[in-house]
């Protein structure tokens, strides 16, 4: 029996249609071998789109199913689903995108229309030779695997704990909570950020159905959705955790001084030292950078004084391996180094600080003891806070970061709640963007409150006095653009209010989960609206502030939803795999062996008894590798046939019959 | 007289280059609509057949473009892929194609506008060279 082919042409509102004649391109489809259904619509993907979809296939018995619209990344899965509903075998569909990679990217009508011809040939001369094809059915490993401990990866862990399943927290840092645990007070609300992170760290640690895992790194995952394997290194702390008490004895003693990670460079720590004062698990650790006994030297002062015999020179690194369903990445970010941006100075001038750097100054057990003073111990009297910098800004990164206009704000009622009213602070901003619950308000708050602001993006600041006021100073030079005059304003101290970005060595880690990352490298989310929390890897999530800027409230919901994610996976224990594997005709197959060393997974066996290869289908990805190469064509990877892809290449570059234009007379178009 | 539009056949790998065609889309960024996408899972599926029915059947040039070296989605697909276009330009260049109708890159799914400029580089290219001589090898 001949195909019976339904083709859909979607308009997508105004993206596709008009610029592409969806009506012309419906009325050729029509004029095409098997098609007998054509139509054009307004929006394919919404619920009468796919009604549509489905009542034809119904009606006019269907067998095969062409829709030309966005990108099939976007909406293959809701199309095939439609074609599920009506009974018909999903792989019995073709989708072709007829605007990424058709209207979008010309402006000329006639060749987006021709194009959108030869895709839409090229998808139904392909889908006459789509095959029915299953899902595999594979358990999914109930365990979670949670990357990153910050408050993010800290929320996603304890709510797969409380559905009652086992979380691995994998934390590279000596201690758990990430940046919220460096900062002070926190936006709009003014509540203290130890006070409402700490107990959740707390929480993780005293969770039985959490395995926390400090200063450790996952170095490698193997597998697939549910059935996933990750090797972590436990790096050597030098201190064995079960034997040491939290003394902080050898605090006290260790005679080596480094730059503390924690104060942001503000205040030293020994070489052995504990992470943060509110550090979980709060035990110390060795750097072993910079401890002496661990360089060869001559020291020994932290085990000579331990009174517990808990350091351990000898202590190796340790490799364990986990097995999980799922792996739910909250690494986070790194802020913005501010150095490149010379004009403003940081790194020259002492009384430059980062945002973050700020965050400790003005910190109860920061280095100062809380008490925001320059260097010179004495308060400063006036403050400059730049906004934007290296965010929203061609040079460094062109997207908003978020949270700085919200936290620069913050400092400003800090600052002058802290030192007094009489403080003069100046914001320089591009636009505030005050979006969130209470922000704007805050931002009314404070403006009242006398604080001062400048628009303008800062040229410089510069200790170059030109009058003998402005000697002793900091000048931030500014263009103030509501007033259209050039500004010179004499602080005291200044704060960059630095970008956040992706973590140095994102490549590397996206890598290793088999993620992408996008324009920003932040990683890729499976859809920018509609699948914020998936990636393109099954089984893989995202968590806060690695997938892009998000504040804290936003970071906990997006890693509540990872963790929905997770723990929908493992609650309903099987997850459907993809059948689009390589299979290896047996009659075809000569033994040759070649596809065995060309696998990438292992998934090739050889049959000794037939004497020809066999594809482990559990095991195989469906890469191709074996089927590109196979010298006798007789591996094939299902839905990417020899035959598919040349009837698709026909559909390619055939010339366009002309009867399809002529055609539409005699047979009505349905 | 009229200018001479090329024909181009694209292979590209869903997890990065299609990624970045539909960024680039996305992006509006302007292409030149000559080259149509083959959606392959990974260019280690590329079977050198393909390319060569591509060519003889009216395309004036193929491009391969998957994920940079050791960021393929399935490990190295894209080094077997790099090791069959080498061998592939030599035999286009005994059957009478000049090579350079043949052209593999590497653009990661961020590269939108990477994506986007091969295109126009690569229509650029061929229209330069002219159209396919496999027309004139009626006999293959
Ligand atoms: S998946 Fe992109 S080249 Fe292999």
């Amino acid at each position: 029996m001949a195909n019976r082919i339904g083709v859909y042409i979607c308009h997508c509102g105004t993206n596709i249609h008009p610029k592409v004649d969806t009506e012309q391109v419906a009325r050729f489809a029509k004029g095409l071998k098997n098609v007998v259904a054509s139509k054009d619509y307004k929006f394919m993907c919404s619920e009468p789109g796919q009604d549509m979809i489905i009542r034809d296939i119904r009606s006019w018995s269907l067998n095969r199913v062409v829709v030309a619209s966005c990108s099939p990344r976007i909406h293959e899965k809701t199309f095939q689903n439609a074609c599920l509903r009506a009974g018909l075998n999903p792989f019995l569909f073709q989708m072709t995108c007829i605007r990424e990679h058709c209207s979008w990217i010309t402006e000329d009508s006639e060749e987006a229309t021709l194009k959108a011809m030869h895709l839409v040939a090229a998808a139904v001369q392909r889908v006459n030779y789509h095959e029915e094809l299953y899902s595999r059915v594979q358990t999914v490993h109930p365990d979670v695997l949670v990357v990153g401990a910050g408050i993010s990866g800290i929320q996603a862990a304890l709510d797969v704990a409380k559905a009652g399943l086992k979380a691995h927290l994998v934390e590279r840092a000596p201690s758990i909570g990430g940046h919220m645990a460096q900062f002070d007070k926190t936006f709009p609300t003014l509540d203290c950020a130890a006070c409402i992170s700490t107990p959740k760290m707390v929480a993780v640690a005293q969770e039985p159905n959490i395995n926390l895992m400090t200063y450790s790194e996952v170095t490698d995952v193997n597998g697939f959705v549910g059935n996933y394997e990750a090797t972590v290194r436990m790096n050597a702390r030098y201190v064995d955790l079960d034997k040491c008490t939290g003394c902080g004895l050898c605090l006290e003693k260790c005679p080596t001084n480094v730059d503390s990670e924690f104060e942001e460079g503000l205040a030293k720590r020994k070489a052995i030292y504990r992470y943060s004062p509110q550090a979980v698990p709060n035990k110390p650790t060795i750097d072993k950078d910079s401890c002496r006994v661990l360089n060869g030297k001559k020291c020994g002062v932290c085990e000579k004084f331990c009174p517990s015999g808990a350091i351990d020179y000898k202590q190796e690194d340790v490799e364990v391996k986990l097995q999980v369903g799922t792996i739910i990445l909250a690494t986070g970010f790194d802020v913005f180094d501010p150095t490149p941006l010379k004009q403003y100075g940081f790194g020259r001038y002492p009384e430059v600080y980062t945002g973050l750097q700020f965050e400790r100054l003005n910190n109860a057990v920061g280095p100062t003891g809380g008490k925001i003073v320059k260097k010179d111990g004495t308060p400063p009297e006036s403050v400059g806070i730049i906004h934007c910098v290296g965010s929203r800004d061609a040079n460094h990164h062109p997207y908003c970061s978020r949270v700085c206009c919200m936290y620069a704000l913050k400092y400003g009622h800090l600052i002058m709640d802290k030192i007094g009213h009489h403080v003069k602070i100046h914001n320089f901003y591009i636009d505030l963007r005050c979006f969130g619950k209470g922000y704007e308000e805050f931002l009314r708050r404070v403006q009242e409150e006398g604080v001062n602001f400048v628009r303008g993006r800062p040229a410089e600041v510069t200790d170059q006095a030109l009058t003998p006021e402005e000697q002793g100073k900091l000048m931030v030079v500014c263009e103030d653009t509501l007033l259209g005059r050039n500004l010179r304003v004499p602080v005291d101290m200044v704060i960059l209010c630095t970008a956040m970005e992706p973590r140095a060595d994102a490549a590397e880690v996206a890598r290793i989960f088999g993620i992408s990352q996008g324009l920003d490298s932040f990683f890729l989310e499976e859809h920018p609206k509609l699948g914020p929390v998936s990636t393109a890897t099954d089984g893989v999530f995202l968590a806060g502030t690695c997938q892009g800027p998000k504040d804290i409230p936003d970071a906990v919901s997006h890693a509540s939803g990872a963790a929905a994610q997770a723990i929908a996976l493992a609650s309903k224990g099987e997850t459907a795999i993809s059948p689009t594997v390589s299979y290896i005709d047996p009659d075809i197959c000569v033994g040759c062996k070649t596809c065995i060393g060309l696998c990438a997974y292992s998934a090739i066996e050889f049959d000794e008894r037939r004497k020809i290869s066999v594809v482990n289908q559990a095991m195989c990805k469906g890469c191709g590798s074996c089927a590109g190469h196979c010298p006798s064509g007789a591996a094939q990877v299902r839905h990417f046939t020899e035959r598919e892809i040349f009837t698709e290449l026909s559909g390619l570059l055939d010339p366009l019959a002309p009867r399809s234009v002529v055609s539409t007379e005699a047979e009505p178009v349905v | 007289m009229e200018e001479f539009e090329p024909t181009i056949v694209a292979f590209v790998c869903n997890w990065c280059t299609y990624t970045a065609a539909d960024l680039a889309g996305t992006a509006r960024m302007v292409q030149s609509p000559n080259v149509r996408l083959v959606r392959m899972m990974c260019t280690g599926m590329v079977d050198p057949k393909y390319v060569i029915k591509a060519l003889l059947s009216g395309a004036d040039a193929v491009l391969i473009s998957g994920c940079h070296p050791g960021d393929c989605h399935y490990i190295n697909g894209n080094y077997k892929a790099r090791r069959r276009v080498k061998l592939l330009s030599e035999i286009l260049t005994t059957v009478g194609l000049d090579p350079r109708r043949l052209k593999l890159t590497w653009i990661g799914a961020s590269e939108g506008n990477e994506f986007a400029e091969t295109v126009n580089e690569l229509v650029r290219d061929i229209k330069a060279l002219g159209p396919s001589e496999a027309a004139s090898l009626g006999a293959m």
